[in-house]
């Protein structure tokens, strides 16, 4: 049991198995919870949470406050925008000054890779890494994980597709480390100019078209494009990326008759996924938005009981 | 805990003692669901399963049998942050309408009344009962709360640094009994 415990969420790299599992049993009672008329319990009473969105997101900001108060804990919203560090000031001053306001969980989504790594080393509370630069995105895989087991039944050798820009992908990472840990066999695909070099090394078996990528495959997971990098070196066109690496009805038949499709959000219509698509029968699209509250509440429940117990 | 372990100091019901207890409260029981409008509520884990077995004498009586919910209620602890051990939340599901119903509240053991002050808390959040009464298998007195139960199995008296322990056999036990342990430092 006790290794089940944690301090901080700042990626799924290295997270063990035990780890991931107890974090997706809790959002099974957790989503429980949200579906009742009175959606919220009193366990994280006088905790403070705060959220500190240095690059923008709504949706990810709305999933851990309503995560957060459901729960019972305060909250503190604190975006880039409306903060000083528009003003010149340090990730660290920042910090050190949302410090004396004693929180307990700060949840940081920074547009730096590692940037939650050296808020954790600096400040006494626990962290969580709401999607850092182009590194991780650990509660993103972590709902995409709780969607398939409730889906599938079990991660354990499932075959699951990531298609898009793997390269620039945060959400692509966590799900590459958290489900090959929970057993899943994954595949990735995408135009070769957005296949990182690393690949070979995460267990994942890599392909350059789509059509191999979903033969077979239990989850199609496809990924955001985001459009500021068309037209550049990365990518010639939207038109020529939905048409070779965008989903439709036609190659979703080559994954088995009863995958589900996913998509982290928010989508591109048109472009890596068709309408047809992602309103079908078999995406879970809302879905993994509903699971995405009950698996941070997960989280956040975990992470505060360690955190006043002290150890 | 470190430097302490537990050891069996005597044994409160064995299988044929723990059997009336359960037979009593059944005939205490049959009166307070007679009404058609009650239902019973098993505390998790050990009151969700004596909740399954007072249900199934009833029915051997061919009395029908009031509704099952089981509730959990480690979200409602007031000790949640206080040195407990990994929090395990257990399933909850209250599948019928609680509004206006006679809900019997059932666990194994009942000791300083705070497990029971959070199935309060728990249970309104799904509805508003008519009223709520308490049974349970082991009263073992030490209350800290003014909680007291409408049906009890056995009472006894028991100290702090023991435990009391219902072992059933569909938790996995050998043979049901209800057994006190002892915490002894080392």
């Amino acid at each position: 049991m006790s290794s089940a415990r944690m301090n901080h969420l700042l990626g799924l790299e290295g997270v063990s198995r035990e780890q991931i599992q107890t974090i997706l049993d809790l959002g099974r009672e957790f989503k429980a919870v949200g579906q009742r008329r009175i959606k919220k319990v009193p366990t994280l009473r006088g905790i403070t949470v705060v959220l500190m969105f240095i690059e923008p997101s709504t949706r990810t900001r709305i999933s851990f406050e309503v995560a957060a108060k459901r729960l019972s804990a305060e909250t503190l919203a604190f975006t880039a925008s409306s903060s000083s560090l528009s003003k010149g000031e340090t990730l660290l001053d920042t910090a050190q000054n949302l410090m004396a306001m004693r929180p307990d969980v700060i949840v940081l989504r920074h547009a730096y890779s590692g940037a939650p790594h050296f808020l954790a080393k600096n400040v006494h509370a626990a962290v969580v890494n709401a999607g850092d630069g182009q590194h991780e995105h650990p509660t993103q895989s972590l709902l995409d994980m709780f969607t398939m087991q409730e889906k599938k039944g079990s991660l354990d050798g499932l075959e699951v597709a990531i298609v898009g820009d793997i390269r620039h992908s945060r959400v692509a990472l966590s799900n590459m480390f958290g489900l090959t840990t929970m057993g899943a066999k994954v595949r990735v695909a995408g135009p070769r100019t957005m296949l990182p070099p690393y690949l070979d090394r995460l267990g994942v078996r890599v392909f350059d078209r789509i059509e191999p990528a979903i033969e077979g495959a239990d989850v199609v997971m496809m990924l955001r494009i985001q459009k500021e990098r068309m037209g550049k070196d990365l990518f010639p066109s939207d038109r020529e990326y939905a048409r070779v690496f965008g989903l439709d009805e036609t190659k979703l038949r080559l994954a088995k008759p009863d995958a589900v499709v996913m998509h982290p959000g928010p989508m591109n219509r048109g472009v890596e996924i068709t309408p047809e698509v992602a309103d079908g029968s078999r995406s879970v699209i809302l879905e993994q938005v509903e699971n995405g509250v009950a698996v941070r509440m997960a989280v956040l429940y975990l992470l505060s009981a360690h955190l006043v117990e002290g150890a | 805990m470190p430097g302490t372990r537990r050891v069996e100091k005597r044994i409160l019901m064995d299988a044929a003692a723990l059997d009336a207890a359960l037979d009593r409260m059944t005939e205490a029981l049959v009166p307070l669901v007679a009404g058609g409008r009650s239902c019973l509520v098993g505390i998790q884990t050990g009151g969700a399963h004596v909740a399954r077995r007072l249900l199934a004498r009833m029915a051997a009586r061919g009395l029908p049998a009031p509704p099952l919910g089981v509730l959990d209620i480690t979200l409602y602890r007031d000790d949640t942050f206080l040195g407990l051990a990994q929090p395990v939340v257990r399933h909850t599901d209250v599948p019928f309408e609680l509004n206006g119903m006679d809900v019997i509240l059932v666990d194994d053991v009942l000791y300083t009344g705070r497990t029971i002050r959070a199935a309060l808390d728990a249970l309104v959040d799904f509805g508003r009962p008519r009223l709520v009464r308490l049974a349970v298998l082991v009263d073992r007195g030490l209350r800290e709360y003014p909680i007291q139960a409408d049906v009890v199995g056995t009472r006894c008296e028991t100290t702090a640094v023991e435990n009391v322990q219902v072992e059933m056999t569909e938790m996995g036990n050998a043979t049901d009994r209800v057994v006190i342990y002892e915490r002894e430092s080392r």
